[in-house]
């Protein structure tokens, strides 16, 4: 538990709950990214896209932001190689399309709705995600 | 505009709040995911603390006829735990292990910079598209 850092992560995770509270007290959305993004993009229905669109742009300002402020306000590690890389976007899009949610929408919007649907979806992506990381790291040996 | 302009400054707050909370950090995610290893808790508790703010303005915010820019409230319709619902969950997990990215993580992490979360994020694109593909449109919520 060396890498344990409580206050970073109490302070940023209110932050998303503030954020999406305030999507839906201002918008009435739910903010849900994966589902953002899937409508966002074409196909898709008229007088719907707009503020998809300005939610993904604050998506992208709001680190860039942080970045040019200080450029140690964080640290990104990917060690995943690239063909995998691209795999798990294939799979985290076609899963979250037809879950119909993702960290987001169903950890976070979902639970605190207390949404029966969201808590079986939450607790299906977090045993898999585990047993992955578990199967990757201990069995094939990728990581000791 | 004004729409459009507080759905920019939630967005802004998100992104700011995955950055703070290194959810940004596939290493830091795979840690948390990874329990018999060197075990990070972190991310335990930007869930926990997302979902009391959260919780806690639901159930104020709910009680409104209305939000304060929208006729209506969008809230999910659905209700069915299926198993469209958990093979999607599975295979979102799956894809979340393998990478360490889930959809926010990723915009937040092409934001600061980083050219291997857009990569990801165009497969994730593909795959949204895949399933539509396959399962057509989907119904608006």
């Amino acid at each position: 538990m060396e890498n344990f850092t409580p206050y970073s992560a109490l302070a940023g995770g209110a932050l998303i709950g503030l954020s999406a509270a305030l999507l839906l007290l201002l918008n009435g959305r739910i903010a849900g990214i994966s589902g953002i993004i899937g409508r966002a993009l074409p196909p898709h229905q008229r007088g719907d896209v707009g503020w998809r669109l300005f939610f993904l742009a604050g998506l992208l300002f709001g680190p860039l932001i942080l970045r040019l402020a200080d450029g140690n306000a964080a640290n990104i590690g990917i060690d995943t190689p690239w063909p995998i890389l691209i795999i798990a976007g294939l799979l985290v899009g076609y899963g979250t399309g037809l879950g119909n949610g993702c960290t987001s929408g169903h950890g976070v919007c979902g639970l605190a709705r207390l949404s029966p649907r969201s808590a079986a979806a939450t607790a299906v992506f977090m045993a898999v995600a585990g047993i992955t990381v578990y199967i990757v790291r201990h069995w094939l040996g990728a990581e000791d | 505009m004004i729409k459009n302009l507080s759905t920019l400054f939630c967005g802004i707050l998100f992104g700011l709040g995955l950055v703070i909370s290194q959810m940004v950090n596939p290493v830091k995610v795979l840690a948390f995911l990874d329990i018999a290893g060197h075990w990070d808790p972190s991310l335990a508790l930007v869930m926990a603390s997302a979902l009391i703010t959260l919780g806690l303005a639901y159930r104020l915010i709910i009680r409104r006829p209305s939000p304060i820019l929208e006729h209506s409230f969008h809230l999910p319709a659905a209700t069915r735990i299926d198993a469209r619902l958990l093979t999607g969950s599975a295979l979102f997990g799956l894809g979340w292990g393998l990478s360490g990215f889930c959809p926010g993580a990723a915009i937040a992490a092409i934001g600061y910079g980083r050219t291997e979360a857009l990569l990801f994020t165009l497969a994730m694109c593909v795959g949204i598209w895949l399933f539509r593909l396959i399962h057509g449109p989907t119904r608006t919520s």
